[in-house]
């Protein structure tokens, strides 16, 4: 059962390139504090905290992938900026992190930055663009949330591994030489059909939300749709 | 009220999958790992056999702690170990996650500028 390790371990990425990924996760988390605190109202806190409780309760179920006794498991980088918005929800990711890199020894402490940047900065930037793109072109119905829910899940974690490869490009342990383009390509198919998993796991969430609680969603009552006058509005009680 | 029902049971079902279905999941190596594996052969403890990868590099955590790999140490039973240590997964995350953000929250929305501006009693403002 040596099994649920799941992000970047010791060794894998040299110190000096983990350092600058520190330095760069660390301001891109304090920008989103400043950013957040906009959204952090009385409602949005505590829903926050439970996004991040349950991206970590999900993080633990891994679903089997395809072939060859490969797993995968969720991100939450799409169902955070889904629910919470993109700056709360980098760091409900961000939260997530780190209590498994300090409390349950996954994912170096040293790898910390490393792990941030890309589920929670490069997964949740990703997600949230197409979020913000798709919902203004989708019907606002829930097969339009569930759509765009399923594909930015499933883009922003094809992305977020392929931040991997770039740093082990920068700073990888093993010098692979040719074989980068193999720990590319094995990464990319692996993460397309976890993002399958991934999508499937964020639209059912999201819709579910939304169904019980609109108002609780935040990208529904950020983006407006494109002709109000026309859609009803499914979320905006604020 | 109803904003704490929903994450109430937003929570139970977070204690549910942590603690109960974990123990369902799959116990192959995700797919930065398996990746990391390509090119190394490995016996049935997990350990590298032979080949080469970039798995080889790897070193120990630096601070495991009773908790790491998802398990209670010393805890011999495997369902209950998994399950209760994502229990306290799932309360601490709730508990660090909700306690920040409760506490970097805007209190008045006429003075979201007011960033970093006095903190006082939060009691009055605690529902919105």
């Amino acid at each position: 059962m040596e099994t649920l390790a799941m992000h970047i371990s010791n060794g894998i990425i040299n110190g000096p390139v983990a350092a600058v990924f520190a330095v760069i996760a660390l301001a891109a988390m304090a920008y989103c504090v400043r950013r957040g605190r906009q959204d952090l109202d009385d409602r949005l806190a505590p829903m926050a905290g439970l996004v991040a409780a349950f991206i970590f309760a999900v993080q633990m179920l891994n679903f089997p992938i395809f072939t060859a006794g490969v797993s995968g498991h969720l991100l939450g980088g799409a169902l955070a900026a889904m629910l919470v918005g993109p700056w709360v929800g980098a760091l409900c990711v961000a939260v997530v992190l780190v209590v498994q890199a300090l409390v349950f020894g996954d994912g170096g402490v040293a790898m910390l930055g490393l792990n941030i940047t890309n589920m929670a900065v490069i997964g949740l930037g990703v997600a949230y663009l197409l979020i913000a793109l798709l919902l203004r072109v989708l019907p606002r119905t829930p097969a339009g949330l569930a759509i765009t829910a399923f594909v930015s899940a499933l883009v922003s974690v094809v992305v977020a591994a392929m931040g991997f490869v770039l740093q082990y490009q920068l700073g990888g342990t093993t010098d692979l030489g040719e074989n980068l383009a193999g720990l590319a390509g094995t990464m990319a198919v692996s993460h397309l059909f976890i993002g399958i998993g991934e999508g499937l796991i964020t639209a059912t969430t999201v819709v579910t939300v939304a169904k019980v609680r609109p108002d609780l969603v935040y990208a529904l009552r950020a983006l407006k749709p494109a002709a109000p006058a026309t859609v009803p509005t499914v979320g905006g009680v604020r | 009220m109803k904003k704490w029902g929903f994450i109430v049971g937003g929570l139970l079902v977070a204690l549910l999958l942590a603690g109960v279905v974990s123990n369902f999941a799959s116990s192959h190596p995700d797919g930065l790992d398996s990746s990391l594996r390509e090119g190394c052969t490995f016996d049935a403890d997990d350990e590298i056999t032979g080949g080469s990868c970039p798995a080889q590099q790897e070193r120990e955590h630096e601070i495991g702690g009773p908790l790491a790999d998802y398990g209670i140490a010393g805890l011999d039973n495997e369902f209950l170990s998994t399950g209760l240590s994502g229990v306290l997964g799932v309360l601490l995350t709730f508990a660090v996650a909700g306690g920040a953000f409760w506490l970097v929250r805007r209190r008045d929305p006429a003075a979201e500028n007011a960033a970093g501006a006095d903190r006082a009693d939060p009691a009055t403002t605690s529902r919105g």
